[in-house]
């Protein structure tokens, strides 16, 4: 499957904006000029983890509407079909019984904000967007009333392994115009493409927004392995086939004292 | 230190991957199994998706068992002939079982049947072996000499094709190896692992074979199988790990070295004690494992593909 290319998942994201919250041409307009510290995040063989600095500055035009804003910071990764299963004690083991399917669940999603974000947007509002881990809304197979439980299991289990994140404090401001935020990408982040997105508000209203591409490849010999891998799969069996009696004949020989 | 997986896709901690690869790789070289119903559990503990640790387990198996093979190859204790009828009739059911397979997974137990099936093979094959082994040595301490006959006569003798296997000194319809290693066959397929622990009880209760020469015949024909599952899953679901598993192999190797000799100095009635009391630990963990109440109740998997 191809992926959308960059730019135009950009310019869709702009379009959605745009058409969700139309902004008034005749009051002042805030904007937004934002970036990250690295767009590009390699995952080598002695990858850890990093943290991506997050930073940007509010262009204010109308002077009277001094006073800073609230500004949210989202970075999501790319999106994944997700098969949640329930067990039930049945005959005295625990066997597998129901199990909900959900499309679009991002493989990761980290959201910063200055503040806690109930109080910078009305929950209708932040629904739209999708902010926060608990409205991201996923495509579920089954009804609503059945699939609550098992789409509170998909993001309790990713908030555990550091893939979901909400932090209520974590964007400073400096001054009332600048703003930075950090943003830990854990040593088990999924590759793939992943967007930044900066939301300001003021007064519950969403003046500004903008997304930068951020992507997360494997790099060196890991990279080398896994395109190997999925390129030539019967070769790179056949290779670790021979790797594994190389191995095994270089220890006996070795070991070979008598 | 850590190193990330390309494959597995997460990071984990070198010594520990290595610590593995060597206790599972003594394990291996003292009592011929391959140690994947051991490993893949303990990889799958520590973060690895499960389908990535069984592939990649089987291509660290491969490597293990030779090392092993060689070892007890140049102690004269393989048998060769053994071992390829063994084969030939693993490959028949390794076939069949990946049949079995496919229809449970379309049936949507397949967890579930892996588990009940380790339970009960292990369970049975644990407690038949302990006891066994458990009577040897107490007839060996109290020193009192049962005359064995030399040859029991059963129908199985009876059964036609009969071929001799000098190695392991016995006379047997070749029927007989060859449906031990179908069954082997059909369970390895479906449990994801080489079929030692199951194989090495077959060989010596059923087959009459001596420990000695079970163990390095196990382990020859295990490689087989473990290299056909590797290039299987190479193939069809490209989760082998290369990276892991040269990190399994590279310890696990001096492990099945190490292994071999501290076999060689155990009689044959502990070394079927040792590995029975393992096998009985390994089934009594996955038992508790079903009943108890897990943690979370839900578990997630990537859907499609």
């Amino acid at each position: 499957m191809k992926k959308l290319p960059r730019n135009f998942r950009q310019s869709l994201f702009a379009v959605l904006i745009g058409c969700l919250f139309p902004v008034g041409s005749a009051t002042a307009q805030s904007s937004l000029v934002t970036d990250i510290s690295s767009h590009l995040v390699s995952v080598t063989s002695d990858f850890t983890g990093t943290e991506l600095l997050l930073f940007g500055a509010i262009q204010i035009d109308d002077e009277d509407n001094l006073g800073p804003g609230d500004v949210l910071v989202v970075v999501r990764g790319p999106e994944k079909e997700v098969v949640v299963r329930r067990k039930e004690r049945v005959a005295g083991i625990w066997v597998n019984t129901e199990a909900v399917e959900f499309k679009r669940v991002p493989s990761f999603y980290a959201l910063a904000s200055n503040r806690a974000v109930e109080e910078i947007a009305s929950p209708d509002v932040l629904k739209r967007l999708r902010i926060g881990p608990t409205r991201l809304r996923f495509q579920a197979n089954e009804p609503a009333e059945k699939s609550l439980s098992f789409e509170e299991a998909i993001i309790r289990q990713k908030s555990e392994n550091d893939l979901y994140s909400d932090q209520e404090t974590a964007v400073y401001f400096l001054g009332d115009k600048l703003f930075r935020t950090t943003i830990t990408i854990p040593a088990n982040v999924p590759v793939g493409d992943y967007i930044a997105e900066f939301y300001l508000f003021k007064d519950g209203e969403l003046l500004s927004a903008t997304s930068s591409p951020l992507f997360i490849k494997k790099s060196g010999l890991g990279r080398t392995i896994y395109d190997f891998a999925y390129s030539y799969p019967a070769l790179y069996g056949i290779a670790a086939i021979l790797l594994a009696l190389i191995a095994g004949w270089i220890a006996s020989a070795i070991f070979r004292k008598d | 230190m850590t190193v990330y997986l390309p494959i597995a896709e997460i990071s984990v901690n070198l010594f520990l991957i290595l610590g593995m690869g060597g206790a599972i790789g003594l394990l291996s070289g003292m009592f011929g199994v391959g140690g994947g119903f051991l490993m893949t559990p303990l990889l799958i503990f520590i973060g690895i998706p499960p389908a990535v640790a069984v592939a990649t387990v089987s291509n660290q198996i491969t490597a293990a068992s030779v090392s092993g093979v060689l070892a007890h190859w140049r102690r004269g204790n393989v048998d060769f002939k053994m071992g390829i009828v063994l084969l030939i009739g693993g490959i028949v059911g390794s076939a069949a079982g990946t049949w079995i397979f496919t229809i449970l997974k379309s049936v949507g137990q397949v967890d579930l049947m892996i588990s009940l099936s380790y339970v009960i093979f292990l369970g049975t094959i644990g407690a038949l072996m302990f006891i066994e082994s458990v009577n040897a040595l107490i007839d060996s301490r109290k020193g009192s000499i049962k005359r064995k006959k030399l040859h029991q006569h059963y129908w199985i003798h009876g059964l036609p094709f009969k071929m001799r296997f000098r190695k392991s000194k016995l006379y047997i319809s070749a029927l007989m190896p060859l449906g031990i290693g179908a069954l082997v066959g059909i369970l390895s397929a479906i449990m994801g692992v080489g079929g030692g622990f199951v194989m090495v009880p077959a060989m010596i209760y059923l087959l009459g074979m001596p420990t000695s020469v079970v163990i390095g015949t196990s382990l020859f024909q295990i490689i087989f199988v473990t290299a056909n599952v590797t290039l299987l899953h190479a193939i069809s679901t490209q989760t082998v790990d290369v990276m892991l598993a040269l990190l399994l192999m590279s310890s696990s190797v001096v492990g099945a070295q190490v292994g071999t000799r501290f076999g060689a100095k155990l009689r044959g009635e502990q070394l079927r004690g040792l590995l029975a009391l393992m096998v009985i630990i390994v089934c009594l963990k996955l038992a508790f494992d079903l009943v108890v109440t897990p943690d979370d109740l839900f578990t997630l998997s990537d859907g499609g593909h």
